[in-house]
């Protein structure tokens, strides 16, 4: 099964032109997108204190980065005491070979897990599978994707990008559903007896984690659906993994953060099911495993530590004109969108030298943003790095320097604007060709006859 | 070096110099008792759940005799019912729960803005049960609502510690074919909340 990300072939503009191509479906992709921003919005607004709420944790959660240190060792002692053996990952492939070294003491080969998207950017479950490991995705949207053999194109709707007549197929081929039948409460229905048979036979389960404390050692998973739980609660060992920075130093802190994450992520005043592990239960065996991957790195930098503040609610995803007319697998890394463009980069600068790019800079990720992630300054940032480390092509710079140098020029800025209305009146076809890159996707509106300066200095001389 | 010993020295390293914690503080709602009441129930109803006022624990009782008829498996934890829904024996192994029809849980307290539930283990008799039961009831003192999660949590503090504990708000939902949303992903289908008037013990 190749479930997570495949090696990087084309760049993020390539892989969206071909999303592109069908243009009732990108159409579709951003209205369903945009349903869950204006469900987000609602949400908002009724609390009075939403924007209190933001900054509140943007300075709760700027206060862990710079005590991370404490809070990591003190969270480490708390869960020591409450009976969980905590692990230390520095990287993706210690994550995975001390996941993998847990479940092979066992001698279990059947595992489940909930959603976790430091697993997807560990690759985990090919490490696994590559070891014999059965891990089934237990929740729905990743189950869809795991059986298409796909990462997933986002990091709260895993399937967003899939039409149910599709998943109905899928279905039909996996699970043996009737054919031709696509109705989603069918379907659903469908996975839940598939599921809950993986569920009763599984006796190792792994999940994220959506927050630890570190003033009592306890970690909190967030799930609509209830697998994280049904798999927990049913299995003998228990394996929660998690990027170093999902600490927040206090339980009461809690009461901001799950105010703001579901609302945030789909317009729902919390999720379903809020757990808090913070024991295992008699006999059960519990383990967490904290990972670095590029973390404590990253800290190091003023202009991008602050990403590590994310939360993983995706709302910066839902809003992103780009991401919403791209689709998540334009991104090629294990979480798309704006916030992914930020962190992918830290992470491989070469491999995702194009996807700062990604943007139009529009501000609106940084708006939605629940802590208040700077998220398209850093996209700017980004792309000064990459230019002065030399990883933006010849065609860009070139171009850049071209811009530059006609706009330093008040003669020449005038002559070219004169220029390209001539051009784009008389002789279209010069510019609005498969040479120009500017003109995929997009038509131009009609060139005025004259520029604003023109026209000024004309109706200036009547006055 | 350990690579423990490695990370934490990177970050005492890298970290940025103190920065203090926030005061939290809010104006949503304190809101009257009555007014914490409908909001619980309004949004609870709004997420899937189905509220059903009680002013006697009998009229619980009747409610799930009619509702859940024999020969549904149903597990009752609260002692207030066990006159007509005798209290459950639960087996050593959560699997055995897989059968159950219907979980009959108090919870602790419940939040007005979110319709959620806090439960711990002291009246969940086994973790699994509120998740793998097919349908969930769960019983809360109307005056037991607090208003938000900043009041939940300063009532959980000053409640007994738990080694399990969790909110739940509704019942199970996915939306991940098409946005379209479907209850009873994995969990309970159904999710009846039994809102009592009257004094609290929960």
């Amino acid at each position: 099964m190749k479930a997570t990300a495949e090696p990087k072939t084309k760049d993020h503009a390539a892989l969206a032109g071909t999303f592109n191509k069908d243009e009732a479906r990108v159409d579709w992709h951003d209205k369903t997108l945009w349903f869950v921003r204006q469900k987000r919005d609602k949400a908002a607004w009724q609390l009075p204190d939403w924007e209190h709420l933001r900054e509140t944790a943007s300075q709760i959660k700027h206060n862990v980065l710079s005590n991370l240190h404490h809070y990591l060792e003190a969270f480490e002692k708390q869960a020591q005491q409450n009976g969980v053996t905590v692990h230390w990952a520095a990287d993706a492939e210690e994550h995975n070979r001390i996941v993998h070294s847990i479940i092979h003491k066992t001698g279990i080969t059947r595992v489940v897990k909930s959603k976790s998207m430091l697993t997807e950017e560990c690759h985990l479950n090919d490490y696994l599978a590559a070891q014999g490991i059965d891990v089934v995705d237990t929740d729905l949207g990743e189950r869809i994707v795991q059986l298409a053999g796909e990462p997933p194109s986002h990091i709260v709707l895993p399937c967003i990008h899939w039409k149910k007549e599709e998943i109905g197929q899928l279905f039909h081929k996996h699970l043996g559903t009737p054919e031709g039948n696509s109705d989603p409460q069918f379907l659903a229905a469908a996975a839940r007896v598939h599921l809950r048979e993986r569920f009763m036979t599984s006796p190792i389960a792994i999940t994220g984690v959506n927050f630890a404390i570190a003033e009592t050692g306890e970690i909190v998973v967030c799930t609509n659906e209830g697998n994280a739980d049904l798999g927990v609660q049913l299995a003998d060992v228990h394996i929660a993994c998690m990027g170093i920075e999902k600490i927040i130093p206090q339980r009461k802190h809690l009461g901001v953060f799950l105010r703001l994450l579901a609302r945030s992520a789909t317009g729902q005043p919390i999720t379903t099911y809020s757990s808090h592990f913070r024991k295992p239960r008699p006999g059960q065996h519990m383990h967490i495993v904290l990972v670095d991957n590029g973390r404590s790195e990253r800290l190091g930098s003023a202009d991008f530590r602050s990403a590590l503040k994310c939360i993983r609610c995706g709302a910066c995803m839902n809003t992103c004109p780009v991401y919403r007319r791209s689709g998540g697998h334009s991104y090629h890394y294990a979480i798309a969108g704006p916030i992914g463009s930020i962190l992918a980069p830290g992470l491989d600068m070469k491999k995702n030298a194009d996807l700062p790019f990604a943007s139009t800079l529009c501000g609106s990720c940084s708006n939605v943003c629940p802590v208040k992630i700077d998220i398209h300054d850093q996209l700017y940032k980004w792309r000064q790095v990459l230019a002065k480390n030399g990883y933006v092509s010849e065609t860009k710079k070139t171009g850049m320097k071209g811009m530059a140098f006609v706009l330093s020029s008040p003669g020449l800025y005038r002559f070219s604007g004169a220029v390209g209305r001539w051009f784009t009146r008389y002789l279209p076809f010069a510019v609005n060709n498969s040479l120009n890159p500017w003109y995929k996707q997009r038509e131009m509106p009609q060139a005025p006859k004259e520029s604003f300066g023109e026209w000024y200095r004309k109706n200036k001389k009547k006055s | 070096m350990s690579s423990r010993e490695q990370i934490l020295a990177t970050i005492k390293k890298n970290q940025p110099p103190l920065v203090s914690l926030p005061e939290i503080s809010q104006n949503t709602m304190s809101g009257l008792p009555d007014e914490r009441v409908s909001k619980f129930a309004a949004v609870l109803e709004a997420i899937g759940g189905q509220v059903v006022p009680v002013d006697s624990w009998g009229a619980i009782a009747t409610y799930v005799s009619k509702q859940f008829p024999l020969p549904a498996r149903t597990i009752n934890l609260v002692e207030e019912l066990a006159n007509d829904h005798p209290l459950a024996v639960l087996e050593k192994d959560p699997h055995q729960l897989e059968s159950v029809t219907l979980a009959l849980l108090k919870g602790h307290f419940a939040v007005a803005e979110n319709g959620a539930v806090w439960i711990t283990e002291t009246h969940l008799g086994d973790r699994a049960l509120p998740f793998i039961c097919e349908h969930l009831a769960l019983i809360v003192h109307a005056n037991t609502i607090v208003p938000t999660m900043h009041d939940a949590y300063e009532r959980i503090a000053a409640g007994r510690p738990y080694d399990f504990g969790t909110f739940i708000a509704g019942p199970s939902k996915t939306a991940d074919i098409e946005q379209s949303l479907v209850l009873g992903a994995h969990g309970a289908k159904t999710l009846t909340l039994f809102l009592l008037s009257g004094a609290s013990d929960a």
